[in-house]
């Protein structure tokens, strides 16, 4: 951390700067821009549209939980607030050219909404830390969630308000210049998530570099020493959770536009615990950690989904073991890796963390294979399942076998790996 | 006058189901700090291992064998998986209690099916007790009743008369002095944890049946728990077991209640058609725990009977 009272040699240098807050920028900024180069397909936009919603969704739950240290099981009432606000103001936005920039410009909408809601609740949430802000925010959800299915002239009921994000429908003109950018179709859509999302990842970087954000990493680590330095917690908290709620909005405002339905569901206490996933298995102490994290979570959930009916079991367990064993998650991981390569000794321990490698993934074999034949046996219709031609139905023993020669092989390597170690 | 009684009888059936639930994790939650997001689904394992156990052997059995089962699995579970994450610090083990829900609810998926299953109440006890003003009583209901004072009668003799509950009594407020007498801390740990998951899975085992036994009743009753030992109040069975029957009378008596807010807040000139007007007092039954929950923690966070603020 830089401190100006101490010599300027201490901290970083330009280059260094440059190297750690702007080159990670450019490079994602790049990749934004050339994914449509590569000509995706429509499947693959409306991923990377999720992609881009969730992003945005996990950094501002990661304000919270990373860098405030407040465990909020509620984050969605923010997100689907400011999502609800967008959704009832697309459908007032009239008809025309202008249309589209209101349309575009949405997410500040959501960013009010989502502000304004984490204003109003955070007063009472924001007062402790720690178990009794988690159980405010878990009755909160509830009772947010109850409501909106009793307000159904705001909330739409149990099949939610739906809208129409497209308000032109011809090619723009603008001094001579053609633009054929309407909101309408899924590419163009993919530009307002990728701007929305680089702009509003841009954002709460910055704010994790203002005295606010360096503060709200203080009281999460000692408040009572952030007090003596003259700061308030409980403001410092109240402030922090205003921005995570309308970064939250922001996401709200991005989803509304994208899915053009919004639901009591998106409010609900499912959503604010796959949010939580994806900051924490992407690893929260790390600002890539929860685009990391949103990335994976999106990307397994759609693609996961389409092989097997057990990918929420598979969720779980990658929830778990991050928990356990990395608990600075997928970030902490590669970061770890990177380190472990490039310091001094490399060949030896990289040698051990392949051998660990080898071990976990011969045990999720069998894990692999004990789930997917007990999902087939439940679902009742007959199925087998077949990995690489090879039928293992659930009553014969080279089924088993497979199960539970791998797990046993694999968890004892782990152990000798372990006792091998040194402390 | 019919109404108030069975509204006080259900009520205070559905409150010491409450207190099976929340008992243990009163004391999982002051002895270790963890607040144990999987308690609800420990129930859910009693309902759905009392339906497989009681299949083979009767109902009577499976009221001991699977609370058992669940108790065992909790120590392990305490043994090889939150011991481990201890180190990591209180978030960390209620992340880890909250992955572990969502794996217990798709392993029961898998296991039992996404539907509910048949878990039906013992033919012994499917019928009356007694009958008051034309209304017959449901002997199961006596049958729960009967369950839980045995078990809170139970509790509170293990607890106040013998050495263990002695030793966990002491664990529950000053856990470093028990440790620095010669105690195995872990191991206390580890039994109190058992034995709190067992008597969810009893909670599960009569109340599976008197409720309904699928894949969502761990997600129903998780937070209704948790509202139970937060107004409870840290480190106190006697505030668990007051907050649980308040709330089962409240949940009772408001479902009961057949007004709308046009009955109570007309006089102030609300529309009897109006939105806000129509909510009847029955539908905002399930929301009353929450909101309950949110005002005891802004006004008094130690909650009705806690020691200590958590």
């Amino acid at each position: 951390m830089t401190d100006t009272a101490l010599s300027p040699a201490l901290g970083p240098t330009r280059s260094a700067q440059f190297r750690d807050r702007v080159l990670p920028f450019l490079a994602f900024a790049a990749v934004l821009v050339a994914i449509p180069a590569f000509g995706p397909s429509r499947t693959w936009l409306t991923l990377f549209n999720s992609m881009g919603i969730n992003i945005v969704f996990a950094l501002s739950y990661t304000m919270l939980l990373g860098r405030a240290g407040l465990l909020s099981f509620g984050h969605a009432v923010y997100f689907g607030l400011g999502g609800y606000l967008a959704m009832h103001l697309m459908a007032a936005i009239p008809e025309g050219v202008w249309g589209v920039a209101g349309v575009f410009a949405l997410p500040v909408v959501g960013f009010a909404g989502g502000a304004v809601a984490g204003a109003v609740i955070g007063w009472p949430s924001c007062r402790r830390a720690g178990i009794p802000f988690a159980m405010i925010s878990l009755g909160i959800a509830e009772l947010v969630a109850s409501a909106a299915f009793i307000f159904v002239s705001v909330f739409g009921g149990e099949e939610g308000i739906s809208g129409d994000r497209m308000k032109w429908f011809d090619p723009i003109a603008i001094g001579g210049l053609e633009i054929d950018f309407t909101m309408g179709p899924l590419g163009d859509v993919y530009w307002f998530i990728a701007f929305w999302t680089f702009l509003a990842t841009v954002l709460m970087y910055a704010f994790t570099r203002t005295p606010l954000g360096r503060m709200s990493e203080a009281v999460r680590d000692n408040p009572e020493r952030a007090a003596f330095v003259g700061y308030n917690p409980q403001q410092v908290r109240y402030l922090v959770f205003i921005a995570a709620g309308g970064f939250a909005g922001v996401g709200g405002g991005m989803a509304a536009v994208n899915f053009e339905i919004f639901t009591p569901e998106n409010l609900s206490l499912a959503p604010s615990g796959f949010v939580l996933l994806m900051a924490y298995i992407g690893g929260i102490r790390y600002f890539a950690g929860p685009i990391l994290g949103a990335v994976v979570l999106t990307w397994m959930q759609s693609s996961f989904s389409a092989y097997t009916e057990a990918w929420l079991l598979y969720l779980g367990l990658l929830f778990i073991v991050i928990v356990m064993f990395a608990p600075d998650g997928l970030a902490g991981v590669v970061a770890r890796l990177a380190k472990g390569v490039t310091a001094p000794g490399a060949a030896p321990r990289l040698g051990r963390w392949a051998g660990r490698t080898v071990a976990a993934l011969v045990a999720l074999t069998g894990v692999v294979v004990l789930v997917e034949v007990a999902v087939r046996w439940s679902g009742g219709y007959g199925e087998t399942f077949e990995p690489f031609g090879l039928p293992l139905p659930a009553d014969e023993p080279i089924t088993w076998v497979l199960v539970g020669v791998p797990i046993a092989l694999g968890l004892t390597l782990l152990r000798l790996a372990a006792t091998g170690d040194e402390p | 006058m019919e109404t108030f009684v069975f509204s006080v009888l259900n009520g205070v059936t559905y409150g010491l189901l409450l207190f099976m639930l929340s008992s243990g994790l009163t004391l999982i939650f002051s002895m270790m700090g963890v607040l144990n997001f999987a308690h609800a689904s420990f129930y859910m394992l009693g309902a759905y291992f009392a339906f497989t156990i009681g299949a083979a052997t009767g109902f009577w059995v499976a009221l001991f064998l699977a609370p058992v089962l669940v108790g065992l699995i909790g120590a392990a579970v305490e043994r090889w998986g939150l011991r481990k994450v201890h180190t990591n610090g209180h978030v960390a083990e209620l992340l880890f209690t909250f992955g572990l829900a969502y794996l217990i609810e798709e392993i029961v998926k898998i296991v039992w099916g996404k539907l509910s299953i048949p878990y039906k109440i013992p033919p012994l006890l499917d019928g009356p007790a007694f009958t008051l003003w034309g209304t017959d009583y449901p002997a199961y209901r006596v049958f729960m009743l009967a369950v839980s004072i045995t078990m809170l009668v139970a509790l509170f003799l293990l607890l106040k008369k013998t050495r263990a509950g002695l030793i966990i009594q002491a664990a529950l407020t000053h856990p470093a002095m028990v440790g620095h007498l010669g105690h195995n801390v872990p191991k206390i740990f580890m039994t109190v944890f058992g034995i709190g998951c067992g008597l969810a899975g009893l909670a599960g085992v009569i109340g599976g049946n008197y409720l309904v036994t699928d894949p969502s009743m761990a997600y129903a009753m998780g937070p209704i728990v948790f509202v139970v030992v937060v107004i409870g109040g840290m480190g106190s069975l006697a505030g668990a077991f007051v907050a649980s029957l308040l709330i089962g009378l409240l949940q009772t008596f408001a479902v009961a209640v057949d007004a709308t807010f046009f009955d109570l807040f007309g006089w102030a000139g609300l529309g009897a058609m109006t939105e806000v007007g129509r909510i009847s007092i029955s539908s905002l039954a399930p929301m009353l725990p929450f909101l309950l929950l949110v005002l005891i923690l802004m006004i008094r966070p130690r909650g009705l009977m806690g020691d200590r603020e958590f």
